[in-house]
C-alpha cells in the first residue's frame, strides 16, 4: 500500500559564503491519511525547513538537493512550477506559527479565505464568499458573516489562528502541515486550537504533519513522532513508545525537560550545550558533544537509524544502554 | 473626522507662527527693510520718512503685531516691481506650478515604483545593480543640469519639444521629466528597501502557500502593502519637489511661483518674496495633511484603531 | 535560520560592491581636493581672463577647436578647463564650510535640547519642526534676498538652513547616552556638566556626526550649484560650476560644451562624495545601513 506522503532521504542545503549548510540531511518518514506525525526538535534542527521543502517553498539560497518527496505516489520534486503551485493550498496546506503576521493586514479575512477558493476552483465572488462564511462557521467563529468583513487586526490571536485554519482547510487538503500552530497563543486557547485541528483533520481524513517543540502537544495530538536533531531524524516511533521507551539520549533529554506535575520538584531540566553547527560535517554522531553517554566510538562513526523494536527506529550506537 | 481636523489645525498653527517669526526676524531685524526698499542713493531723510510711514520706529513686538495682522488679512504689501499687491501676484502663479508639480510627481512615481519593486524582487541581480546605479547617478545630477541636458537632446538635437514657456502638452514634457527623474532617483531606493521588508513578511509566505501565482503574490499581497509607505515616501519628496520647481521653472521659463520667487529675490522685491514663502509653506503643510488622509484610507489598521 | 543566511549573503555582496564604490569615491574626492588645492599651478589660464576673439571655441576633438583650450572656451572667451579647475574650490569650500556651520549649530542645539531638556528642548525641537516644514531652498532664498550673494554668506545661509538633522540626531543620541551606566556613574561621581559633555557625550556622537556630514556635503554641493545657477550664490570673479552652467544655458543651441562640462564636474564630484559617504556609513555606523 502506498502512503499519502513518503519522504525519502530528503536533503535541503543552503549555500552560504562560509560553506554548505545541511539544514535537512537525509530525512525519511511517511504519513498516511488521517494520521498525525509530529516532528519534534529544537529550533534550528531543520524541522521547519523540512516542511517548507515539502511545500516547495524553500527560499534562496536554500535548495532541495537530494531525495524524493512522494505525495500519493508522485514525486513532488519532479513537478513543474505550475503543477506544484496547483497542489499548494489545495492538496497540501500549511498553518504557520504567527497568526499575527501570517495574515495580510490590509485584506479582510473573508477575502483571504475566498482567495484560495477562487484560485483553485475558479469560483465566482459570491460562491466563494458563501463557502468562506461556511468555513468560518466550521472553525468555530461565531457571527461568521460579520467576521468575513473584518481585518486581521480586529480579531484576537485565537480568532486569527482559526482564520488561518479556515484558509488551510477550505479546499479540504489531503495533507496539512501545522508549523508550531499554537506557540504564539495563550495556553487556554492552545488546547482549543489543537482540538479544532484534530477534529477537522479526522473529519476530512487529512494527514497531518505537526511541527512543534512542545512534547505536551505531541502527547495530545500525534500518532507517530519523529525527533529531529541537527538536520537528521534521530528517533522515529509511535507516540507511546517515544514517551515510554525513549531510546535516544536526545529524546530523553527533551522528555526530561518537560515540567512534571506529579513530582514535588518543579525544576526544569534543560539540555546542556547548543544546537550543532551544521556547516561542519562531523565524522561522528552530531549529538555526541552534548551526550552524557558518548564514548570514543560515538565521535568516530556516524550512527544510522536502526530498528530497535516494532516500528521503533533509533540512530544511536548506545540505544540499548540509553533505554536502560 | 472633526476631531482629526482640529488636531491637524493645532499642528499647523504653531508651525505657521514660527515661520512668520523666522520671516519677520529675517526681514525686519537682520536687514533694514528700508534699505531693501529704497535705492542706495536715497538720503537719510528719505529713509526716516519711509521708516515712520512703515511704523518701523515702533518697538519690535508692535511691529510684529502689525505685521501679523496684515498677513492674516492677506496683505503682504505691494510689490515695488509690479506696483500691485503681492498676494494676488503669487496666487495667480500657483496653477502653473501645481500643474508642473503634479505631472512631475506622477512621472516620478511611474518610474520609481516599478523600478524599486523590480529591484527588490530581483535583488542582487544585474538588474538590481543597474537600477541602483542609475538612481545614484540621478541623485548626484543637479536638477538644472538635467534640464539643460534634456533641452540639448530633445529640443536642440531632435527638435521634439519646445525649449521654454507654458502652453500645450509639449511644453510640460521636458520640465516635468526634469523634476520627475530627480524624484524617481530619490524614491527608487526607498521603495526598494521598503519592498524588501514586505517580501520577507510572514503573510507573503502565506500567500505563496495558498498556491497563488508569484505575480499575484507580488502584485496583490506585497504591492498593496507597499503602497502605504510609498505615500510617506512621496510626502518626504514634497520639499525636493518644491526645490525642483524653483530651479526647473527658471531653466524652462515656466511662468510659475518658483520663477516669480527667484526673480523677486534677485530684485529684492520683499513683499512678493514673503507672500510666496507663506503660500509655499502653507501648500507644503496642506500636502502633508492630505498625505495623512490618504494614509488612513490605505491602511485599515489606522482607520479603526 | 534562513533569515540569517540571507543576510550573510547580502552583506558579502554589498561589501564587495560597496568597498569597490567606496574606494572609487575616495579616489574621486581626493582628486577634486588636490585639484582645488593646486588650482593655480594646474590651471593653464586665469579663469577670469577674457578673450573676445576666441569666444565659444569647441573642445579639442571638434572642428574649429584651439589646441591651447582643451575643453574650449565660453561666451566671453574664458578657458573652460581653467574655470572648471577653479570652480572645484568653491564647491569644496562651500560644501565643507556649510556642513561645519550646520554641524556646529545643530550639535550645539541638539546637545542643549537633549542634555538640559525642559523648555530649551521644547523651543529648539519646535523650531526644528518649523524649519523642517519649509523647503530649505525657500529659506535660503529669503535669507539671500536679505543679505545678498557671496561666498561667505552662502556658507552661512546653507549652514544655518541644514542644522535640523544634526540637532535631531544629536539630541536622540544624548538622550540615549544619558541613560547609560557609565554616564550615570560619572554624574553620580560629581562630574560637571561641561566635563560630561566633552568627556562622555561628544566622543560618543562623533561617528554619527561624520556619517551625517558625509551625506550633507553631497547635498550642500548641489545646493550651492543650484543657488549659483539662479544667480543668488557666488558672484564673479569667483568661479562656480553653477554660474558656469547658467552662463552656458543661453548658448545651449550652438555651444553645448559650455554647459555640459560643469554639469559633469558637479555630478562626478557629488557621486564621489556619495560613494565615500555610504562607505563611511557602513564602516562607522552599521545601524544606519540601508535596509538591505
Amino acid at each position: 500500500m502506498s502512503h499519502l506522503l513518503e519522504v525519502n532521504h530528503l536533503q535541503t542545503h543552503f549555500k552560504t559564503p562560509d560553506g554548505i549548510l545541511r539544514a535537512v540531511n537525509g530525512v525519511s518518514f511517511t504519513v498516511d491519511a488521517g494520521e498525525t506525525l509530529a516532528i519534534v526538535g529544537e529550533s534550528g534542527s531543520g524541522k521547519s525547513v523540512t516542511s517548507m521543502s515539502i511545500l516547495g517553498l524553500v527560499s534562496d539560497p536554500g535548495k532541495v538537493v537530494g531525495g524524493e518527496i512522494l505525495f500519493e505516489g508522485k514525486n513532488l520534486l519532479r513537478l513543474t512550477k505550475k503543477e506544484y503551485r496547483n497542489m499548494r493550498g489545495k492538496a497540501i496546506s500549511v498553518i504557520f506559527q504567527e497568526p499575527m503576521t501570517s495574515l495580510n493586514p490590509i485584506f479582510t479575512v473573508g477575502f483571504q479565505i475566498s482567495e484560495v477558493l477562487r484560485t483553485h476552483y475558479k469560483l465566482n465572488r459570491k460562491a466563494a464568499k458563501q463557502r468562506a462564511i461556511e468555513m468560518l462557521d466550521t472553525v468555530g467563529i461565531a457571527n461568521a458573516e460579520k467576521v468575513y468583513a473584518r481585518y486581521p487586526h480586529q480579531l484576537s490571536g485565537g480568532m486569527r489562528q482559526r482564520v488561518m485554519i479556515a484558509i488551510a482547510l477550505v479546499c479540504q487538503p489531503k495533507l496539512l502541515i501545522a508549523d508550531e500552530p499554537t506557540t504564539a497563543l495563550d495556553v487556554t486557547i492552545q488546547a482549543q486550537i489543537l482540538e479544532l485541528i484534530q477534529k477537522l483533520a479526522k473529519e476530512q481524513n487529512t494527514g497531518v504533519i505537526l511541527i512543534t517543540h512542545d512534547l505536551g502537544v505531541v502527547a495530545e495530538m500525534a500518532d507517530k513522532v519523529a525527533v529531529m536533531y541537527g538536520g537528521e531524524i534521530v528517533e522515529h516511533a509511535s507516540v507511546e513508545q517515544i514517551f515510554h521507551r525513549p531510546s535516544h539520549p536526545y529524546t530523553q533529554g527533551l522528555l526530561a525537560s518537560l515540567p512534571k506535575i506529579h513530582e514535588d520538584e518543579q525544576r526544569l531540566y534543560s539540555l546542556p550545550g547548543t544546537v550543532p553547527n551544521l556547516l561542519e560535517s562531523s565524522e561522528g554522531c552530531t549529538f555526541a558533544p552534548r551526550c552524557k553517554f558518548a564514548s570514543e566510538a560515538c565521535l568516530q562513526s556516524k550512527p544510522r537509524l536502526a530498528l530497535q523494536g516494532e516500528q521503533h527506529w533509533v540512530s544511536c550506537l548506545k540505544a540499548e544502554e540509553v533505554r536502560g | 473626522m472633526g476631531q482629526y481636523l482640529v488636531r491637524m489645525l493645532l499642528q499647523v498653527v504653531p508651525v505657521m507662527f514660527l515661520i512668520s517669526i523666522i520671516v519677520f526676524v529675517l526681514v525686519h531685524v537682520t536687514g533694514d527693510p528700508v534699505n531693501l526698499m529704497l535705492p542706495e542713493t536715497a538720503t537719510e531723510e528719505d529713509r526716516e520718512i519711509l521708516r515712520a510711514a512703515l511704523g518701523l520706529d515702533q518697538p519690535l513686538y508692535q511691529q510684529y503685531f502689525v505685521y501679523i495682522k496684515n498677513v492674516l488679512q492677506g496683505d503682504f504689501g505691494n510689490s515695488f516691481h509690479y506696483g500691485e499687491p503681492a498676494l494676488p501676484l503669487v496666487l495667480e502663479r500657483l496653477p502653473a506650478t501645481f500643474e508642473l508639480a503634479a505631472v512631475a510627481m506622477l512621472i516620478g512615481i511611474v518610474i520609481a515604483v516599478p523600478c524599486g519593486m523590480i529591484s527588490a524582487v530581483k535583488r542582487n541581480t544585474v538588474l538590481d545593480v543597474i537600477i541602483s546605479f542609475l538612481s545614484v547617478i540621478g541623485k548626484a545630477m543637479p536638477n538644472f543640469w538635467m534640464g539643460i541636458m534634456l533641452i540639448l537632446l530633445f529640443s536642440v538635437s531632435l527638435g521634439l519639444f519646445p525649449v521654454s514657456g507654458r502652453g500645450g502638452v509639449e511644453h510640460i514634457v521636458l520640465p516635468a521629466f526634469t523634476i520627475g527623474i530627480g524624484l524617481a532617483a530619490q524614491m527608487t531606493r526607498l521603495i526598494r528597501s521598503n519592498m524588501l521588508e514586505i517580501l520577507s513578511q510572514d503573510y507573503i509566505r502565506t500567500a505563496r502557500s495558498k498556491g497563488l501565482r508569484e505575480v499575484l503574490v507580488v502584485g496583490r499581497h506585497a504591492f498593496r502593502n507597499g503602497l502605504i509607505p510609498v505615500v510617506t515616501i512621496m510626502s518626504l519628496q514634497f520639499t525636493s519637489l518644491i526645490g525642483g520647481t524653483l530651479v526647473t521653472e527658471t531653466v524652462f521659463a515656466w511662468p510659475g511661483l518658483g520663477q516669480l520667487l527667484v526673480t523677486s529675490v534677485n530684485m529684492r522685491d520683499m513683499a512678493v518674496v514673503q507672500a510666496a514663502v507663506f503660500i509655499i509653506a502653507l501648500v507644503v503643510i496642506v500636502c502633508n495633511m492630505l498625505t495623512d488622509v490618504v494614509y488612513r484610507y490605505l491602511d485599515p489598521r489606522i482607520k479603526y484603531n | 535560520m534562513e533569515q540569517q543566511i540571507k543576510k550573510r549573503k547580502t552583506t558579502l555582496w554589498s561589501l564587495l560592491w560597496n568597498s569597490k564604490l567606496g574606494s572609487l569615491g575616495a579616489i574621486i574626492v581626493l582628486f577634486v581636493v588636490l585639484v582645488a588645492i593646486f588650482a593655480p599651478w594646474i590651471a593653464p589660464y586665469d579663469p577670469a581672463a577674457l578673450d573676445p576673439i576666441k569666444r565659444l571655441k569647441p573642445p579639442f576633438w571638434m572642428e574649429g577647436s584651439l589646441p591651447e583650450h582643451l575643453l574650449g572656451t565660453d561666451n566671453l572667451g574664458r578657458d573652460i578647463l581653467s574655470r572648471l579647475i577653479y570652480g572645484s574650490r568653491v564647491s569644496l569650500i562651500v560644501g565643507v564650510g556649510a556642513v561645519l556651520v550646520s554641524g556646529l549649530v545643530g550639535t550645539l542645539l541638539g546637545l542643549l535640547a537633549g542634555y538640559y531638556g525642559k523648555w530649551s528642548n521644547i523651543l529648539i525641537m519646535r523650531t526644528a519642526d518649523a524649519f523642517h516644514a519649509i523647503p530649505s531652498l525657500l529659506l535660503m532664498l529669503v535669507m539671500l534676498a536679505v543679505v545678498g550673494p557671496g561666498l561667505t554668506t552662502l556658507i552661512f545661509v546653507i549652514g544655518l538652513t541644514n542644522w535640523v538633522s544634526y540637532a535631531r540626531v544629536v539630541r536622540g543620541e544624548v538622550l540615549s547616552i544619558k541613560e547609560r551606566d557609565f554616564v550615570r556613574a560619572a554624574r553620580a561621581a560629581g562630574a560637571s556638566n561641561a566635563r560630561m559633555l566633552f568627556k562622555h557625550i561628544l566622543p560618543n556622537i562623533m561617528s554619527t556626526f561624520i556619517v551625517l556630514s558625509g551625506m550633507n556635503v553631497a547635498t550642500t554641493i548641489l545646493m550651492e550649484s543650484s543657488l549659483s545657477f539662479l544667480g543668488l550664490g557666488i558672484k564673479p570673479p569667483d568661479v562656480s560650476w553653477g554660474t558656469m552652467l547658467s552662463d552656458g544655458k543661453q548658448y545651449i543651441a550652438t555651444s553645448w560644451w559650455v554647459s555640459t562640462f560643469p554639469g559633469l564636474a558637479i555630478t562626478i564630484t557629488v557621486l564621489g562624495v556619495i560613494f565615500l559617504g555610504d562607505w563611511l556609513r557602513d564602516v562607522l555606523d552599521p545601524r544606519m545601513k540601508a535596509n538591505d
